[in-house]
């Protein structure tokens, strides 16, 4: 890659002033490297190529937390058993993926650069609703391959430092293909098993969660995705693979260590060996 | 004789005698090196317009001289930094690559353009251990020196680096580097004034941080370093 190509110069392009977005440096100066502008395949032709699944996120007291399961599928066959679907986008926010992984992960690897890339040159942080739309427009620009087969539908979700008070400084953004982006209370969940996931956490969601009350629930939302849906992977035990937990609070993004998800994943399917449809909710 | 030939030896000089006619104008910068990384301390009044910022995770920039230009190159730093992370991997991206660009397009504009920058830059990498640190200076007409321990830059430079060759010794604990380059920052002409920390800007590549190395002190954590 040679930044040389006017001999001893720097194109214009890095001297641009006020843009402070790395994705329109990108399109000004190297538009072959943006995820959405790659050569089309032939019209018509969908792609078969690895897909993940299942992300749920859940607001609680002190912030929010989102776990993701571990498959991918490809077709009807398993693509990879210990994928990591949830990721770190800055200090205070986070973004799991469902839909296309190859693409997806490349979006996420664009997002996380965008927003350091931001926050380097302007020196201050974005604010968490320019975050979520900053994501927004990168899956926009992905629509000409979503429409072959290869969408990519994130789950956003923050500490939003500039917020009243901790317990709704938590946030969750959910987006469609087009880019529209919308903002979720309490709980949501993307992919192939979001709708059992969804249902599980209408039933298990309290407003007076604790960090430690939401993991779980978020680790009894995906084994209920992972009993009906089969894309989407349980916990397996034999291998020691979990979910992958993360949560962002007013000290910053955490991954849970796999310890600590081990012992709550341990104890929810234990509970389930007595009862496995989980923990039931009062009639009224 | 009011026009005619002027010898590129008489251009050179006056372009550089220029540039450091406006370097010299203003307040002094200091990188050095301390137990668990590199520390930047600056005389910089503003809170808002940094000498001193990140590039990438393990990488900074401190500059003196012309804000707009410093500025400029310190922008482009960062996009060439994050382009080179984006299209390979994070630990593509070193301070040397940054030293080499920065003294291509320096040496072009000091020829080429009808005024040089007046700016010195020092790229600063930190490393895994002390052995990796790495100090990149570079002047106005991009020259690049590799640098040990420290660099002073700007109006008094010379005062500033006599006093830390004087007492600068490796492996100092982050305290005892700021107290001394806040000394070192404090001689001018001779004279000793007091730098309180609302007058400083000062940074730190800390390598027992993850990932990204570069952190500002804050003027609470300044003054507790300072006091003790």
């Amino acid at each position: 890659m040679d930044v040389f190509a006017e001999g001893g110069k720097l194109p214009n392009a890095f001297f641009a002033p006020a843009s402070s977005s790395f994705t329109d440096f990108l399109a000004a100066h190297r538009p072959d490297l943006l995820p959405g502008k790659r050569a089309q395949a032939t019209e018509g032709l969908t792609i078969e190529a690895p897909h993940g699944t299942t992300i749920v996120a859940v607001t609680h007291q002190s912030g929010v937390v989102m776990a993701g399961d571990r498959r991918a599928t490809m077709g009807n066959v398993i693509a990879q058993r210990d994928m990591e679907k949830v990721f770190q986008a800055d200090e205070y926010s986070c973004v799991g993926i469902a839909g296309s992984a190859g693409i997806a992960i490349e979006l996420v690897r664009l997002f996380q650069v965008e927003l350091e890339h931001y926050e380097k040159i302007e020196g201050t942080t974005l604010s968490l609703d320019g975050k979520a739309n900053r994501l927004s427009m990168l899956i926009r620009n992905n629509l000409a391959m979503a429409m072959q087969g290869l969408a990519v539908v994130p789950l956003f979700a923050g500490y939003d430092v500039d917020g009243d008070e901790p317990a709704t400084a938590g946030r969750i953004f959910s987006y469609d293909v087009t880019g529209g982006r919308y903002e979720e209370h309490s709980f949501h969940s993307v992919g192939s098993g979001s709708v059992f996931a969804r249902g599980a956490l209408k039933k298990l969601y309290r407003d007076d969660f604790s960090e430690a009350d939401a993991v779980t629930a978020c680790i009894q939302a995906l084994y209920d995705a992972a009993d009906d849906d089969s894309a989407t992977g349980g916990p397996d035990l034999t291998r020691r693979i979990y979910p992958v937990v993360t949560s962002v609070t007013v000290d910053g993004f955490r991954r849970l260590p796999d310890n600590e998800v081990e012992q709550s994943t341990q104890q929810v399917v234990d509970d389930r060996m007595t009862q496995p449809g989980g923990p039931i909710a009062p009639l009224r | 004789m009011p026009f005619g030939y002027v010898s590129p030896e008489q251009v050179m000089k006056d372009r550089a005698d220029y540039a450091r006619k406006g370097i010299a104008r203003g307040r002094s910068v200091l990188v050095t090196t301390y137990v668990d990384g590199i520390l930047f301390v600056a005389e910089n009044p503003s809170s808002a317009l940094h000498k001193v910022s990140e590039i990438y995770d393990r990488i900074a920039f401190a500059a003196v001289g012309k804000y707009n230009e410093f500025e400029n190159l310190r922008q482009a730093g960062v996009r060439i930094a994050d382009l080179r992370g984006y299209s390979y991997d994070r630990t593509d991206v070193t301070g040397r690559m940054l030293a080499n660009t920065y003294a291509q397009v320096l040496g072009t504009i000091f020829t080429t353009e009808s005024k040089p920058y007046e700016v010195e830059i020092t790229v600063a990498e930190v490393g895994e251990t002390a052995v990796g640190d790495q100090l990149y200076r570079l002047t106005y007409d991009g020259s690049v020196a590799d640098e040990q321990s420290y660099v002073a830059m700007g109006g008094n430079a010379e005062a500033v680096s006599s006093r830390m060759q004087q007492d600068h010794r490796d492996g100092m604990a982050l305290g005892e580097a700021l107290a001394l380059g806040v000394a070192a920052l404090s001689t001018a002409d001779g004279e000793q004034r007091t730098l309180t920390a609302a007058q400083l800007e000062v940074a730190v590549l800390d390598r027992q941080r993850p990932r990204r190395k570069f952190r500002r002190l804050l003027d609470a954590q300044l003054e507790q370093l300072l006091s003790s």
